[in-house]
């Protein structure tokens, strides 16, 4: 009796070893430790919070160790995890103005209460390598510091930052000039997009959502694609702030709130124009972003596509990919794209064949119709 | 802030609930599904979960397996009619670890069958449930890429536009050129996608005796074609739908009446025609058919022969 060669279960085993063996790389140089990861490539593991819609910092910096850095398989590891967590409810709303600011900047004022503060960026950089830190521990001999290095040692050293910083879109609310941030009638819980389905069109916070999962490099792409024409949005920064925001949870049981603990995010305000209508008088308009860790790209890739998407409800033309929910929401989620274009690589020769047998045929049948026409016509009637 | 769960691996099984999901979950799903046999052809938004395979990978068929399968079933997880393959054999490891699930590769055997683009040969029976993963549950999709405005032409009825482009395709090149999600329409009403199976296998979801289930996990669409309903391939009186045959029987066992699949032997343009659905072609195989390339298919390793 003749049976099928199956060696499929076998070879998928192996390839668990293989990549198991490749994610270790030379085993003569030490192992990557998940705390190194956590502490020394925080901005990775910020992006893998994001796009793994869950805040915590270990499990990214884990996530990240064993997908060897591949920011979209440890986003994946990350909501693999998440969907298996028993949810015990909903913490208050984080109110981001009583944020503990690392940085805080402003494009639209040049002073302004709590005052600029530049923190940890990567903004004034020369992108020069540090060949010092090709060095396990580079020994840095404080006499060649590189001039710039003013922070002034010691913790105490350090002036104080104001400890009320008002957000800008709220100094210009007072003054009636920005579009009023109001919640839907009711305030309803907001959706939940892991557990529902999303229908369409999506309301705001189905959007934001989204985007906030969204794959960075996407949600940049859309945030340019407004900028540079394909979509009308001329907005200014009006603030980005980076800090620590505690979350806090009423127990049922206990009828008022317990401080969980803090969460670092990264927040972006733009302020656009809006020509405004018969009802309402000429105002600002707002774009919002909001991300865990510090991630300024994504926040503020967000609060342009956030603006371009509030367009419908502007009574403004929706012509654009970034102005279009469906297109943003379907296409930024990028676990789900990956997935889909990866599947590309699983057998298809079952419909292969089919197309093959089609084009086989039309061919065939084809070239018969030729040969037919090109006969030798009989005696032309004139 | 923080308080981890123990993350669970290999030796704390329990941690992940009976086929992974949890009971609610599991129960949302069944109630889509309800929704989607009483309305059959009709796609169901659901709460497609997070699944720990890859989106586009079989997400929305393994989450109806889980949500129907107990103790009792048997399993039969296909992919391109084969059992082997290697994400069938991933998808079936996936059972057998979260659901301690009885799997077989018998067609008749099993209750459940997890299948991606076939459907298996042998005639399917009364208690069968055919689950189908589908990556585009929308057959209008290509034609309207908005969902806003799919779901208005499902609730109206208005397939103008598909039969557009069946004809286009006719006027083009004098037939239908789909050959695999081919549309149907289920019970005079919904026209619904059929998941990438070749049309050849669309004649057997029609009045099929068997219960059959279509998960989008990616789309987040759970449809159904409950048992004996009527499933019609959409065609034209003087174009009627016709499903592919080939020039040759199966090279293993001589079938004639199978959708074939092409291995390449070598270089100077040599092939082979076998089933695609691996099961049927080892039964007839056991039953003494010999098609006239077993012999060198044993030769170059695709069949051994087993005393």
């Amino acid at each position: 009796m003749y049976v099928a060669v199956k060696g499929g279960e076998a070879a998928i085993l192996a390839t668990h070893d293989l990549v198991a063996e490749a994610r270790r790389g030379d085993a003569a140089v030490p192992e990557l430790a998940v705390a190194q990861i956590r502490e020394q490539m925080g901005l990775a593991c910020a992006r893998v919070m994001n796009e793994g819609s869950l805040y915590d910092p270990d499990l990214a910096a884990l996530a990240l160790k064993q997908a060897q850095g591949d920011a979209i398989e440890a986003a994946f590891l990350m909501r693999a995890y998440r969907t298996t967590l028993p949810r015990f409810g909903s913490t208050e709303p984080v109110d981001t103005a009583k944020m503990a600011i690392r940085r805080r900047v402003s494009a639209t004022y040049k002073d302004l209460p709590g005052g600029q503060v530049l923190g940890p960026t990567y903004d004034y950089t020369h992108r020069l390598f540090d060949f010092a830190l090709m060095d396990d521990e580079p020994q840095r001999d404080p006499s060649s510091a590189p001039t710039g290095h003013l922070l002034p040692q010691g913790e105490k050293d350090r002036a104080p930052l104001d400890a009320f910083m008002p957000r800008v879109p709220d100094i210009l609310g007072a003054e009636g000039l920005m579009e009023a941030e109001v919640p839907p009638e009711g305030d309803p819980r907001p959706f939940d997009l892991t557990r529902e389905p999303i229908a369409f069109p999506a309301d705001r916070d189905v959007r934001l959502q989204a985007m906030a999962r969204g794959d960075e490099g996407f949600m940049l792409g859309l945030g340019y694609s407004v900028q540079r024409g394909f979509g009308n949005t001329h907005p200014f920064v009006g603030e980005i702030r980076v800090g620590e925001v505690s979350v806090e949870f009423v127990p049922e049981e206990l009828g008022f709130a317990v401080d969980l603990g803090e969460i670092t995010l990264t927040e972006c305000q733009m302020v656009n124009q809006f020509a405004g209508s018969k009802e309402v008088p000429p105002q600002f308009t707002r774009g919002y972003g909001l991300s865990f860790g510090h991630s300024e790209r994504k926040a503020m890739s967000m609060s342009l596509v956030d603006r371009a998407l509030k367009s419908r409800e502007f009574g403004e033309a929706t012509e654009y990919p970034a102005q279009q929910d469906e297109f943003v929401l379907y296409h930024s989620d990028n676990v789900e794209a990956a997935g889909f274009v990866e599947h590309l690589k699983l057998p298809h020769y079952v419909d292969f064949q089919g197309e093959l047998e089609l084009i086989r045929r039309i061919r065939r049948e084809r070239e018969q119709r030729l040969a037919r026409e090109n006969e030798p016509l009989p005696e032309a009637a004139e | 802030m923080t308080i981890h769960q123990s993350i669970p691996g290999e030796d704390t099984k329990p941690a992940y609930n009976y086929a992974y999901l949890d009971e609610q979950t599991k129960r949302m799903i069944r109630r889509a599904l309800l929704k989607a046999v009483a309305v059959p052809g009709y796609q169901v938004p659901f709460g497609s979960r997070e699944m720990p395979l890859a989106r586009g990978w079989g997400t929305g068929g393994i989450q109806i397996t889980a949500a129907i399968i107990g103790p009792d079933d048997k399993l039969k997880v296909i992919d391109q009619g084969a059992d082997d393959t290697t994400n069938a054999v991933s998808i079936r490891r996936f059972f057998e670890r979260t659901a301690d699930a009885t799997t077989t590769e018998m067609t008749e055997d099993a209750t459940i069958i997890q299948t991606r683009h076939r459907i298996p040969e042998a005639p399917l029976t009364s208690g069968q449930i055919m689950v189908y993963q589908v990556p585009q549950p929308e057959p209008l999709r290509k034609l309207e890429p908005r969902e806003l405005e799919t779901r208005k032409m499902h609730a109206w009825a208005e397939y103008g536009l598909m039969q557009v482009k069946l004809y286009e395709n006719i006027a083009r090149f004098g037939e239908v050129t789909t050959t695999y999600d081919y549309p149907v329409s289920v019970n005079g009403r919904y026209v619904m996608a059929p998941s990438p199976i070749p049309k050849f296998d669309n004649p057997k979801m029609h009045m099929s005796p068997s219960l059959q289930l279509f998960g989008a996990g990616r789309e987040k669409r759970i449809y159904a074609v409950p048992p004996h309903t009527s499933v019609r391939s959409l065609d034209f009186e003087d174009h009627p739908f016709r499903i592919q045959s080939w020039a040759e029987p199966c090279g293993l066992c001589g079938a004639k009446d199978s959708y074939l699949d092409e291995v390449v032997t070598d270089d100077q343009g040599g092939r082979m025609f076998v089933c695609s659905d691996s099961h049927y072609c080892e039964t007839r195989r056991e039953q003494g058919h010999r098609g006239t390339m077993l012999a060198d298919a044993s030769a170059s390793g695709l069949v051994e022969a087993k005393s």
